[in-house]
């Protein structure tokens, strides 16, 4: 995919996940919105993955440790292949293998189920340590979320990240500045993160989270023999120009008139 | 009789035979590997050895991580701060995914003695219970220790297994069956049936001495594993003696003395009571003190066994 292209499916992911919430009437738009270039930088620029062979042993992994984001990461897995397109549409519903928050157990590719704040970098943590147990040479992605970095086990898995040397880990943090009750500052500051890592004794870089070349780049980005972290500055509710950066739309459905303007806005179609 | 020693040290010395015998088995824990004993494989198999420093919740959720790479983990540290403090980490990276991780927690109970009611975990058992899917070992002696680690790695899912500290004697035998989910008989009795599980057996069985002397028949039965429960087994004991007596290093709320009136509420008519820690907290003492101090004696045992069928 060329720039253009990329930008394109970018809309394109963005009106699968409002058609979601919007269908299910429940769900997290926000921060959804917001890792739409982080997840298309990885599964459409980096890793290696099989959408018919999901559980390929020497694939890269992805642990989206926000997985309140999940929607986003259905998204794009429906878009791969991993599982029918129509799938998308009974997120939530009582049958469906799409949960409220990811399940392993359930949906082809994704690999380690969170929803549960901290846990899923700190299970990434362990799948890399394991890959070089195993002498495997498979990376290791997180993405976790700025609110999500308030959890003191975000920082029991950087301490053991780089204890280790996990050099095979990434760790990306989806920065948009804000939470379910206001901005990490109002609620919790979580200071200078990139410093805080740098100090744990992370690789880390910063980079525009809605550029995916530029998160291409970090992802490619030597590790130096650490664990690295990708500082992803992003807007919550991006796309979307009456959602952006406003931390009501963190938790919140959109209705038949907002999901008729968010579509409108971004201009594509939803069908199928 | 076999070799008395702490059922930990049982632990320690089985991880490193199956560190030998399966290179799939690693070994996590949280800077209590010379009080856990998973010193001994940290030395013989340095490579597969893990300490997370003291940070219990990330090794949990770092288990899972080894789980889901095809490993076998077994996480040790003290009961209560795997159990206790890592519980959530516990339900949602491993049990709701039926992770393959085997936590073998140590120091549990009143048994742990002189550091006091901060360490003692009387509730590890109610905690571990409530997850679907979680096996549940209460090994009472080395040789049963042993055999409870090695039926844990033949298990494809969570399995819990709660290692006293105390040295212990054998009180099983080398050739004593230990199916996980089938208590053991080890003494037949028709007056009251005494359903015990870890450092209580040895307690049991000498309230069924006690028993014997006044003429009263108590069996004695073995529930080494609390999930699942040999059903089966309560049912049977209580109609053949038509009175159950429970015995547990646990608080009576939500251990093998809940487990058990589960079992009978409704299915059977036997007279019933509990022995173990009736909800308070540990504290500091010798262990054979708080065992006094708080019923957990053959002496009480009997007490109560008396009192159901008099």
């Amino acid at each position: 995919m060329n720039i253009a292209q990329q930008q394109e499916k970018a809309k394109q992911l963005r009106a699968d996940i409002l058609k979601m919430l919007y269908t299910c009437q429940s769900g997290h738009p926000g921060g959804s919105l917001s890792c739409v270039e982080m997840l298309m930088a990885l599964y459409y620029n980096t890793i290696k993955v099989d959408p018919k062979n999901p559980r390929w042993e020497d694939r890269d992994r992805v642990v989206l440790s926000k997985g309140h984001a999940c929607p986003a990461l259905y998204a794009v897995l429906a878009d791969m292949g991993f599982f029918p397109r129509e799938d998308l549409w009974d997120l939530r519903q009582i049958n469906s293998h799409l949960q409220g928050h990811p399940d392993c157990t359930k949906t082809p590719g994704v690999d380690v189920n969170t929803g549960s704040l901290g846990q899923g970098v700190s299970i990434a943590g362990g799948l890399a340590m394991a890959a070089k147990l195993k002498k495997k040479a498979y990376q290791i992605y997180a993405i976790i979320g700025d609110g999500e970095a308030q959890e003191g086990l975000v920082w029991e898995a950087a301490m053991s990240a780089a204890h280790y040397k996990l050099d095979n880990l990434t760790v990306m943090l989806d920065h948009n500045g804000l939470q379910i009750d206001g901005s990490n500052d109002e609620v919790m500051s979580i200071g200078d993160i990139v410093k805080k890592y740098e100090s744990f004794g992370f690789e880390c870089i910063t980079v525009d989270g809605h550029d995916i070349q530029a998160i291409v780049g970090a992802i490619e980005a030597p590790h130096n023999g650490k664990p690295k972290f990708i500082c992803c500055q992003t807007h919550k509710g991006h796309g979307v120009s009456f959602m952006s950066d406003q931390y009501g739309w963190h938790g919140k459905a959109p209705s038949k008139d907002d999901y008729e303007r968010a579509i409108k806005e971004l201009g594509v179609a939803v069908n199928g | 009789m076999a070799e008395s020693k702490s059922l930990r040290v049982a632990y320690g010395e089985t991880l490193v035979e199956l560190g030998a015998e399966n290179d799939k088995i690693v070994v996590l824990d949280a800077d209590l590997a010379h009080a856990t004993m998973t010193n001994g494989f940290a030395g013989q198999y340095p490579e597969r050895f893990f300490n997370f420093g003291i940070a219990e919740a990330n090794m949990m959720c770092a288990a899972a991580g080894f789980a889901h790479s095809g490993l076998i983990p077994f996480c040790s540290t003290f009961a209560l701060f795997g159990a206790g403090r890592a519980y959530e980490q516990i339900r949602n990276s491993i049990s709701y995914v039926n992770a393959n991780v085997k936590l073998a927690l140590s120091h549990s109970g009143l048994c742990v003695g002189e550091d006091g009611g901060s360490h003692q975990s009387i509730e590890d058992i109610a905690l571990m219970r409530v997850l679907p899917g979680m096996t549940i070992f209460v090994p009472c002696d080395p040789i049963e220790t042993q055999k409870a680690v090695r039926a844990a790695v033949e298990i494809n899912g969570p399995v819990y297994i709660r290692v006293a500290r105390p040295v212990c004697d054998c009180v099983t035998e080398e050739d004593t069956p230990f199916i996980p989910g089938k208590a053991n008989i080890m003494r037949d009795g028709s007056d009251v049936a005494i359903l015990a599980t870890g450092l209580m057996i040895p307690e049991a069985l000498k309230a069924a001495d006690l028993l014997a002397d006044e003429g009263i028949k108590a069996a004695v039965v073995n529930f080494h594993t609390i999930k699942p429960l040999d059903a089966d087994c309560v049912l049977k004991m209580a109609e053949q003696c038509g009175a159950v007596v429970t015995a547990e290093e646990h608080s009576i709320i939500g251990g093998v003395g809940s487990a058990v009136a589960e079992v009978l509420a409704g299915n059977s008519n036997a007279k019933f009571a509990r022995v173990g820690v009736n909800d308070k907290f540990g504290k500091s003492g010798k262990p054979a003190d708080l065992f006094k101090a708080y019923g957990l004696t053959a002496e009480n045992i009997a007490a109560n066994c008396k009192k159901l069928i008099k």
